[in-house]
């Protein structure tokens, strides 16, 4: 089964390529996609979702899909309304049609893939099927400085990617491990000395991928200059595969990761703080909000600190739970924000915050998503980042029983900076694009609200904010529960 | 029915071939071609029920030839490649005959397709050499062959530079070769590699060493390797394309089956097995590094693929330098199959579809590739495949050739070739993508339609398809390496 949510998208890329019929195959097959995705939440655990065929006998590599646990799971959903909606948002340039929709769908399957593979080396793999359309989009069909950004993300993310290669390589090979699924890896141990230099370039590795100070300037042009699709399935769910193989590699190299944990978090506190000042730098709505995706990255990391130096999942419970919802939640309001930015590009001609002004007049319902959204971003309580945010802080503080502050906690309450900063920013942002006088762009004589159909795919992210920010136990239930083995069912059946 | 009546095959049939050529009208020597094309077919074919040649009472001629499944992975990659280079010079015979006699006419193209049979006997026999004699015999005849096609283009200047530097490189390497035999033969008092591989003593160790070195020089200039490299650049551009596609995988390959051959009983013993993985690890990293970054600068599509042609040679010699036997794991001589076997299928659907770009604009250079994207998409789209192919992207076929010669380079602790490797992946990264760029994010001068001919269409799409299904489901290579 989980084979159909890769399958639908690239058999639709195909199709798209080979008939034509863009627009409404991609809406289809997103829909379908979406459908299916949404539907396994009641069925994650059942068998008809696991495949697993050898396709390399030495070393021994399958082709294994399904939801390893949870936070797959949850990945996935993102996913699925993030590409659904990208599918249905932005502005195809004439005549480039079969492009712009297969490529959409291309990122959409590589995503999904990287999420639902159970087995490391396909994990990898998908990931980097999906990086490609995402260049060419970016080069082809972007806006503004547009071969300059893909060249530059083309190779920092190649660079990030052979890095991480490299690593997960060595971590196999350290590990003894039979095969390279998940459940066999995780199974095994590593030496620790080799775990300090396998830790090393993993965090480089998926921290350039992630977008990791010092890493990170090639996040903000590309997502400036990428169509919107592209920008929100890139920083909405691609960017999330890094932190996802973070954590879902930690148990393999948890005594490494903690030898590197010092610098992780001066890095994370540059991510939060140093990233957040330059954000609020920003002349253009576009760069502003790549910076802020770079900027929230930090507080994902700043859970990963503290799981770190917790030791052990069980050590720190809180940690996994909080990185996962606020990943999720990051997905889904950077994606609705990109998708409001395009509108507002489209329907004034320009993103300079200096041009714009008074754009609620004409276009209240717009103002009212990207408000929300950017309230969402900034972590308003009923909001589904504020879940997350208040996680990461928490477990920042987890068995923390007064007396002297440790790094962790001192990392903690210098990222709680953060959210002023990230209020400052988007509060401006606001104010010069949406209140005061209208100006010549946006006056309502050339500027219309949103049209029914644009209106859909904002209004699915929107829910999705509004429902995990009510009621987060609707992510951190299925959080909770690790995939049943076999024999424990026996048990219960007993 | 015994194995070498296979090379006797593709060496009759080159003979019989050659004088017919001469018996045809000058409008159709193409039906040699197609001709040789059946012949190698057949003895493709023939391959599987070739069995182990001689019996007992030819002692004597049993030394000097070996028939295992490396030698009869490596003789089907050799028939597999010349098929393919046959295919290719059939549709770039207008060129050919351009430079040869008069452009109307075929006149002059005939010999050519047979030069590559006799080629391919040779590289045949290499696969087989148990023996420094033997071995010797077969590399010249594919040498000197070499040498004709290489400058076939007789009114071509750029093809007789090539011939000439080849010329000049290749004595020089055959007299390396000879002289690093004569040194062996001289420590050991025997020519058969396997007695070689038993008389390794203390004593002598020191002079084989010599002698082994010297040879590995002379097969660095097959392989293409540091430090025998620096006639590739040149020739691989100066030469006709189906010759330069046809150096670069064929000959490379043999090069390697004969380095394999030679290295063996040395890697195999324990006397001098870690100075020889010393001397291969060195060979490796300064190969990788010089072709990956030799490559960056290059603005000629062939050219850039003589340097990548030097830097996969490089990623071969991973395995061979972290030197691995046993039947549980995979043995390095697997991975170097595998990764050649890969290796033949990208490169020659890279020479395909320079060709057809060289037909259509008349030029080798990267900006020939300028709107392609445009003027052809479905080519584009292959292209876009076998180049990320090269670069190694997973989920298609080239990925896989280097994972496993990573992996047997980790698993062997080679640390600073790895180091080196990453980097050469990632600078790889860089100059392969120029040409996805030129072809997507720049707009051609010239806006009219590619044309592709059916046959070259087809092989490049059969190719390009091979990359995928490989890409995701590698297995069939081991059915075919036989393990």
């Amino acid at each position: 089964m989980s084979l159909l949510l890769i399958l639908i998208p690239i058999l639709a890329a195909v199709a798209i390529l080979m008939v034509g019929k863009a627009k409404s195959i991609a809406t289809i097959a997103a829909l379908v996609n979406l459908i299916i995705g949404l539907g396994s939440v009641f069925s994650w655990k059942h068998e008809v979702w696991t495949i697993s065929w050898e396709v390399l006998s030495k070393p021994s590599i399958h082709l294994a899909l399904g939801f390893y646990d949870g936070m797959s799971l949850i990945m996935v959903i993102l996913s699925v309304i993030v590409l659904f909606t990208a599918v249905m948002s932005g502005k195809c340039p004439e005549g480039r049609e079969k492009l712009w929709y297969s490529s959409i769908l291309f990122i959409g399957a590589g995503a999904l893939g990287a999420f639902l593979s159970t087995d490391l080396f396909f994990f990898y793999a998908f990931h980097e099927l999906a990086l490609i359309p995402t260049f060419l989009m970016i080069g082809m069909l972007g806006s503004g400085e547009r071969k300059e950004a893909a060249w530059k993300v083309t190779i920092y993310l190649a660079l990030g990617s052979i890095v991480l290669l490299a690593g997960l390589i060595w971590l196999v090979s350290a590990s003894g491990s039979e095969t390279w699924l998940f459940e066999d890896l995780l199974a095994s141990s590593i030496a620790p000395e080799a775990q300090t230099g396998i830790a090393a370039l993993l965090i480089v590795g998926f921290g350039v991928l992630i977008s990791l100070f010092p890493f990170h300037s090639w996040a903000a042009p590309a997502y400036a200059s990428a169509p919107a699709p592209v920008a929100m399935l890139h920083a909405g769910v691609l960017k999330k595969f890094g932190l996802y193989g973070l954590f879902r590699l930690y148990p393999m190299v948890s005594s490494g990761m903690q030898d590197w944990l010092g610098w992780l978090i001066v890095l994370l506190l540059c991510n939060i703080l140093w990233v957040g000042l330059v954000t609020i730098n920003q002349k253009r709505l576009d760069t502003m909000l790549g910076n802020s995706s770079v900027m929230h990255m930090g507080y994902i990391f700043l859970a990963f600190a503290a799981l770190i130096h917790a030791g052990s999942f069980e050590a720190n419970p809180l940690a996994k739970p909080a990185a996962v919802v606020l990943m999720f939640a990051h997905g889904i309001s950077i994606a609705l924000l990109f998708m409001l930015t395009d509108t507002i590009r489209r329907k004034t001609g320009t993103v300079e915050l200096a041009e714009l002004g008074g754009l609620a007049k004409a276009a209240p319902r717009l103002a009212f998503l990207f408000g929300l959204a950017g309230m969402a971003s900034i972590g308003l309580p009923g909001l589904a980042n504020f879940s997350g945010e208040v996680l990461v802080f928490l477990s920042g503080f987890w068995e923390y029983e007064g007396g002297s502050l440790g790094c962790i906690q001192i990392a903690t309450i210098l990222a709680l900076w953060g959210v002023v900063i990230s209020a400052v920013y988007m509060l401006r942002a606001y104010r010069q694009t949406f209140q005061g006088p209208s100006v010549e762009h946006t006056n309502s004589e050339h500027v219309k609200d949103f049209g029914p159909f644009c209106q859909i795919p904002a209004a699915i992210l929107a829910i999705a904010l509004l429902v995990v920010g009510i009621y987060p136990n609707s992510l951190l239930n299925l959080l909770k529960e690790e995939p049943a083995a076999p024999a424990q069912t026996e048990q219960a059946d007993k | 029915m015994p194995s070498y009546l296979l090379e006797i095959l593709v060496l009759a049939g080159g003979l019989v071939l050659l004088i017919l050529e001469a018996f045809l009208s000058p409008k159709r020597k193409s039906v040699i071609a197609i001709s040789a094309i059946f012949v190698l077919f057949i003895v493709l074919l023939l391959t599987f029920w070739a069995q182990k040649g001689f019996g007992s009472e030819n002692v004597e001629l049993t030394r000097y030839y070996a028939f295992d499944s490396t030698a009869l992975f490596f003789k089907r990659l050799t028939l597999v490649a010349t098929i393919l280079t046959v295919i290719l010079a059939l549709d770039y015979r207008k060129v050919l005959s351009k430079f040869t006699a008069n452009p109307n006419s075929e006149d002059g193209t005939g010999e050519y397709y047979c030069l590559f049979l006799f080629a391919c006997a040779g590289m045949m026999w290499m696969a087989s050499a148990a023996d420094l004699v033997s071995l010797f015999v077969a590399l010249e005849l594919t040498t000197i062959t070499s040498y004709i096609l290489v400058g076939f283009m007789r009114r071509n200047v750029g093809s007789l530079e090539a011939g000439v530097k080849f010329l000049i490189l290749g004595a020089l390497s055959t007299g390396f070769l000879v002289y690093g035999i004569a040194w062996m033969y001289g420590a050991t008092g025997t020519t058969n590699l396997a007695e070689i591989g038993q008389n390794i003593t203390e004593e002598n160790s020191t002079y084989l060493l010599f002698g082994l070195s010297l040879v590995l020089i002379s097969l660095a200039f097959k392989m293409g390797a540091v430090p025998m490299h620096l006639w590739i650049p040149d020739v691989y551009q100066g030469a006709p394309t189906p010759t330069t596609a046809f150096l670069s995988v064929a000959s490379k390959a043999a090069g390697f089956a004969i380095a394999i051959r030679v290295v063996e009983p040395f890697l195999n013993g324990s006397i001098l097995a870690p100075k020889v993985a010393f001397i291969l690890a060195v060979l490796a990293g300064a190969t990788i590094l010089l072709g990956n970054l030799a490559a960056i600068p290059q603005k000629n599509f062939k050219r850039l693929l003589a340097y990548s042609s030097i830097a996969n040679a490089g990623f071969i010699l991973l395995p061979l330098a972290a030197w691995q036997t046993g039947d549980s794991d995979l043995t390095s001589k697997q991975v170097i199959a595998f990764y050649l076997a890969i290796y033949l299928i990208m490169t020659f659907a890279a020479f395909f579809v320079l060709a057809v770009i060289h037909r259509n604009t008349g030029s080798d250079e990267i900006s020939a590739f300028e709107g392609l994207g445009q003027r052809n998409p479905l080519l584009a789209l292959m292209t876009a495949i076998i180049i990320g192919a090269l670069a190694g992207l997973p989920l298609t076929a080239g990925f896989w050739g280097k994972f496993l010669a990573f992996k047997a380079a980790i698993d062997a602790g080679l640390w600073v070739p790895v180091v080196l490797g990453f980097i050469g992946v990632a600078a790889g990264f860089y100059y392969y993508f120029q040409i996805i760029r030129a072809m997507y994010w720049r707009n051609a001068l010239d806006e009219s339609p590619f044309e592709t001919k059916p046959l070259s269409f087809y092989t490049i799409a059969t190719l390009t398809g091979l990359i995928v299904v490989l890409g995701i489901w590698p297995q069939p290579i081991y059915w075919l390496i036989g393990s």
